[in-house]
């Protein structure tokens, strides 16, 4: 019992923490970041993965969907919404996002591996995970608060100053919870996916774990 | 440079005789906000429970709005959020207990109707006027048609419940699937779309209503 992975089997990623600016770590002392890198892109979706969303919508049923509000996790992010100015009804968090196309659509609908291993992996853990071109980005991703003047790629006019992003080491990538900046996120050119956590307070350490460890085992089939 | 350096030596006395008010102000904003947050959660977890307890009633209004965001909330701006969630949690404890008192005042009356159906006579009670979830409806109604009503043989009949499934098709994904012969998606996907049908059909209504 070496740890080490049997041959010919890739060795597991393991997943890091991001930053959080000290500001913003002293007001929201849950917030957290961890993202892992996965060495592949996006693309179709092989057969298994299909089936596998398939018979997670079968297992999803409206119940579910209505008690979904106060179970732990989705809860805590749509408290965590409020704490920053967002209403979870009009700005849905991920998991409500995809309960809500689960109702309208009758199942989760295959887009491309990567959503798919999002839709996976969000619906089973609860937390949020974004996705971005670990190519494009330089440096540990973190979530800070906006200077004056910055901008999002692809948006025109600039930021309010104050305004909750993910970051690089150089520019905002995304707003927190919101839109991807151009060219950050995954496309088919990606070869290189990094996946991210946004950790909220009342979220436990593990659920994250468990989400980036779900949809890294999509990703690697 | 003596002045600067005396005013820069006055600036900095200042600073360190006002540092520990402004320290203080600080402290007890931020604990304010974390307080408010406390609230916020709360609030929240109680109008969750009571989201769930309200389905599947109609005529609440759960959207509370947002200030703007994402960004740090000042304390009065957390406040209105506060504020605006105990409105709505408030507003939606009384619709439900109204629509309680409805549904209590039905169940009374469909009691009475199957003690007594010719004194009831066409009165149609669906489940969802009594808070029970489906579309059937229980109604008075005569034992063979005009037979019935001329001998006033009346009786309570529960309806067969929901309409058939109707509905759109299913989006195209699973329409592919279905015609790979994938069995499951073919036969799960009507079912889906009736169940749609179901909720869309069977709003509650206002009361009773005799035909």
């Amino acid at each position: 019992m070496s740890g080490e992975p049997p041959a010919g089997q890739a060795p597991e990623p393991e997943s890091t923490g991001g930053w959080i600016s000290p500001e913003l770590a002293e007001e929201f002392p849950g917030l957290g970041l961890r993202e892992l890198l996965v060495e592949r892109g996006s693309g179709r979706s092989p057969r298994e993965v299909k089936q596998r969303l398939q018979v997670l919508s079968d297992r999803f049923s409206g119940a579910q969907a209505i008690n979904m509000r106060h179970q732990p996790i989705p809860w805590a992010y749509r408290v965590f919404y409020r704490h920053i100015g967002l209403d979870p009804d009009e700005q849905r968090t991920p998991v409500e996002e995809l309960v809500l196309e689960r109702m309208k659509r009758g199942g989760f609908v295959s887009r491309s591996l990567l959503d798919d291993a999002l839709t996976i992996a969000i619906i089973e853990s609860g937390v949020a995970l974004r996705a971005f071109d670990a190519d494009r980005i330089s440096g540990v991703l973190g979530i800070r608060s906006t200077e004056p003047g910055e901008r999002l790629e692809g948006r025109p006019g600039e930021l309010p100053a104050g305004t909750l992003v993910i970051a690089d080491a150089e520019r905002p990538l995304a707003l927190l919870f919101g839109a991807v900046g151009a060219d950050r996120g995954v496309g088919p050119r990606t070869s290189r996916t990094l996946l991210v956590a946004i950790r909220v307070g009342g979220v436990p350490q593990i659920a994250v774990e468990e989400a980036l460890w779900l949809a890294t085992e999509v990703l690697r089939g | 440079m003596p002045e600067v350096l005396e005013h820069s030596e006055a600036i900095v006395e200042a600073c360190l005789v006002e540092a520990p008010h402004e320290a203080a102000v600080e402290t007890a904003e931020r604990r304010a906000r974390e307080d408010l947050r406390r609230q916020i959660g709360r609030l929240e977890r109680s109008l969750g429970e009571l989201f769930a307890s309200a389905f599947p009633r109609r005529g609440f209004e759960w959207n509370v709005g947002a200030v703007g965001g994402p960004r740090v909330l000042s304390t009065g701006e957390l406040e209105r959020v506060r504020d605006a969630l105990a409105v709505r949690l408030h507003d939606a404890r009384d619709e439900l207990a109204r629509q309680a008192d409805v549904e209590e005042a039905n169940r009374a009356l469909l009691e009475g109707m199957i003690a007594a159906p010719e004194k009831h006579r066409w009165l149609e009670i669906s489940r969802r006027e009594i808070g029970e979830s489906g579309c059937g409806s229980y109604q008075s109604r005569p034992r063979l048609g005009i037979l019935g009503m001329l001998f006033g043989w009346w009786r309570i009949r529960l309806s067969s419940g929901c309409p058939l499934a109707k509905g759109l098709r299913p989006p195209a994904p699973w329409a592919r699937r279905a015609a790979d012969g994938e069995e499951a998606a073919q036969a799960a996907a009507p079912r889906r779309a009736g169940a749609g049908e179901r909720r869309a059909g069977g709003q509650a209504q206002a009361g009773p209503r005799p035909a």
